[in-house]
């Protein structure tokens, strides 16, 4: 857009020019270095013994690389009473993870569906109340939703982390959809209906082909925020049925036994493994999604 | 009947999730709001009382500090993310040929979870072996930074790690908004030989209000709602030196069995979001609408 070496000025400032390039690229790296520090800093130190860890420097690379500290993290590390690793709980968030993410995209599709295309009286405000539910602080909601798990039978359980992520994941993925949807000609729906076609079958046939994109962004929204999800899964689970956030948290912060950091950062990583894979592989639609859970319309 | 069918049909399915909308959401606020005015303690009653537990809350020293640290917090890690957020958008935006990479260096924190910044960030900043003991082993043998463990800084070290997993999605806010100005414009402005930093501050910046506005919402959300890097990084303390609302209202809820003071605490939550979300969430409704 605008550029300092375009050539519209007077030769005679070019000095000035490459020196602010220089500065620019010196910014831009050491801001870089910032992002970077803490990643380069979780990996060096999930590398090093603990020997090495008390004797060297925070931001020197390991003499003596061991993956000890990762094997321990994965299979062996104490949280709380048990001391089987983030293993088990890893697991506990893929199991919670997956089904939730599936069953919420796939009823922000059709409802997104509906709002957008079969528009009738009310949807509208149907739309914003769901909408509002987006942006409400969940404490308020932690209470009761304790005691209607209890009651549910779902108390403790990771069916339960499930049906609280789903009900909670809805108005996104319904303001993803819906926002994808409306864009989509009206004349489309109408063709079909004189075609004989029905609701389910313009769904499944017309717009479900067309929505890829937004299946992807969806996907990825959800998945980064079920995962990366520390209240739910600190309120409503039970020992054995934590997810790995919350697992960490317990290995990082409990207070028995030696420290070991090294435990501690391979343990963080690999609980940041699969959202940072999705962002590497999949960034363009991690970026959408954040951009457009917050700029609508 | 078929008739009927085909027409109710699309309502049916939105039923679902509406009706879970409104017990879930709705119906639970109603809920909290209610208990609120209770005198509930260990198990919720459901006798009014009146305004005893608000009282009780604005009566609290630990209370007080943690809406001070909500001010605090909030205010400067908006401002931080804001300010930083755009500065790197527009160093981003001068035809950098590496821009791909440093954006997804800049943006990769928001994809980790708040625990594992908080974690990261705990340990970076740990006075013995962290940053502190680094700087001290180069031979700056008086160098402190040990803001983790000291109650009058421990906030600021809750910012810093906010702004390092925020700051990179404000810039990617920032930059879309920058790609979308008028190039025209632009163009014709340089042709007239004005600066580039004037160019910037008179036309492009204030044609992205509407991207600070957006910024400033997701941001005051997200400060409102901190709770996990919290936890992760200081754990509330030293003492209740960081607590916020929400992890206040997380000891009260679970660990103190003060159900009364944990909802009133949530309503007080609910009240802040609404004073700033729902202006916002109604001026976007209303411009679809035109």
């Amino acid at each position: 857009m605008t550029d300092f070496t375009q050539n519209y000025h007077p030769p005679r400032r070019s000095f000035g020019q490459l020196a602010l390039r220089w500065l620019l690229f010196a910014l831009l790296g050491l801001f870089a270095l910032f992002y970077l520090m803490p990643l380069f800093v979780m990996v060096t130190t999930s590398l090093k013994s603990l020997e090495e860890i008390r004797t060297g420097s925070l931001v020197a690379l390991p003499r003596d690389v061991t993956f000890e500290a990762w094997s321990t993290a994965w299979s062996g590390t104490c949280t709380g009473v048990k001391c089987e690793g983030l293993r088990p709980y890893f697991w506990n968030s893929v199991l919670m993870t997956v089904p939730a993410v599936f069953l919420a995209t796939l009823l922000g599709a059709v409802n997104g569906y509906v709002i957008a295309q079969w528009r009738f009286k009310g949807a509208n405000l149907i739309f914003a109340m769901m909408l509002f539910g987006c942006f409400i602080p969940f404490q308020v909601v932690l209470l009761p939703m304790a005691r209607s798990l209890g009651i549910l039978g779902l108390a403790g359980s990771i069916p339960g982390l499930i049906f609280v992520h789903v009900i909670y994941g809805i108005g996104f993925t319904t303001l993803f959809f819906r926002n994808y949807y409306v864009t989509i000609p009206a004349e489309l729906t109408k063709a079909a209906k004189v075609d004989g076609a029905g609701f389910f079958r313009i769904f499944w046939s017309i717009f479900l082909p067309l929505s890829l994109p937004i299946v992807v962004v969806t996907v990825i929204w959800q998945f980064t925020n079920i995962w990366n999800d520390f209240l739910f899964g600190v309120s409503f689970s039970q020992a054995g049925t934590q997810p790995v956030t919350v697992a960490l948290n317990n290995i990082v912060n409990s207070t028995t036994g030696v420290k070991e950091y090294n435990v501690d950062m391979a343990a963080a990583i690999i609980a940041a493994l699969p959202t940072l894979l999705v962002y590497v592989v999949a960034g363009k639609y991690f970026i959408r999604g954040l951009t457009a859970g917050s700029v609508k319309g | 009947m078929t008739e009927w069918l085909e027409r109710h049909v699309p309502k049916m399915v939105l039923a679902p999730s509406f009706v879970a909308v409104l017990i879930f959401v709705y119906g639970f606020i109603i809920w909290t709001g209610w208990v609120s005015l209770t005198r509930s303690k260990l198990m919720p009653k459901y006798e009014i009382k009146g305004v005893i537990q608000y009282e009780r809350l604005f009566a609290s020293p630990r209370w007080d500090t943690a809406m001070d640290n909500l001010f605090i917090f909030g205010g400067l890690f908006i401002g931080i993310s804001l300010i930083l957020g755009l500065f790197l958008a527009i160093l981003l935006d001068q035809k950098i040929r590496a821009e791909g990479v440093l954006r997804t260096i800049y943006l990769y924190p928001m994809a980790l979870s708040m625990i594992v910044t908080g974690t990261a960030w705990k340990w970076i900043m740990n006075p013995g072996l962290g940053i502190e003991a680094t700087v001290r082993n180069w031979g700056f043998e008086s160098f402190t930074f040990n803001w983790i463990t000291d109650p009058k800084m421990a906030i600021y070290a809750v910012v810093i790690a906010a702004v390092w997993q925020a700051s990179g999605f404000v810039m990617a806010l920032f930059l879309a908004g920058l790609r979308s100005v008028d190039e025209e414009i632009i163009k014709a402005a340089q042709v007239d030989g004005i600066p580039t930093w004037r160019i910037y501050s008179a036309i492009i910046i204030p044609s992205m209000a509407p991207i600070f506005l957006s910024a400033f919402i997701v941001l005051a959300h997200l400060a409102i709602k901190s709770f996990d890097l919290v936890i992760a990084l200081t754990g509330g303390g030293p003492g209740y030196a960081t607590d916020l609302p929400a992890t206040y209202m997380y000891a009260m809820a679970f660990s103190r069995g003060d159900i009364g003071q944990a909802a009133s605490s949530a309503m007080v939550m609910m009240g802040v979001v609404f004073t700033i979300v729902v202006p916002y969430l109604y001026s976007e409704l209303r411009a679809k609408h035109d």
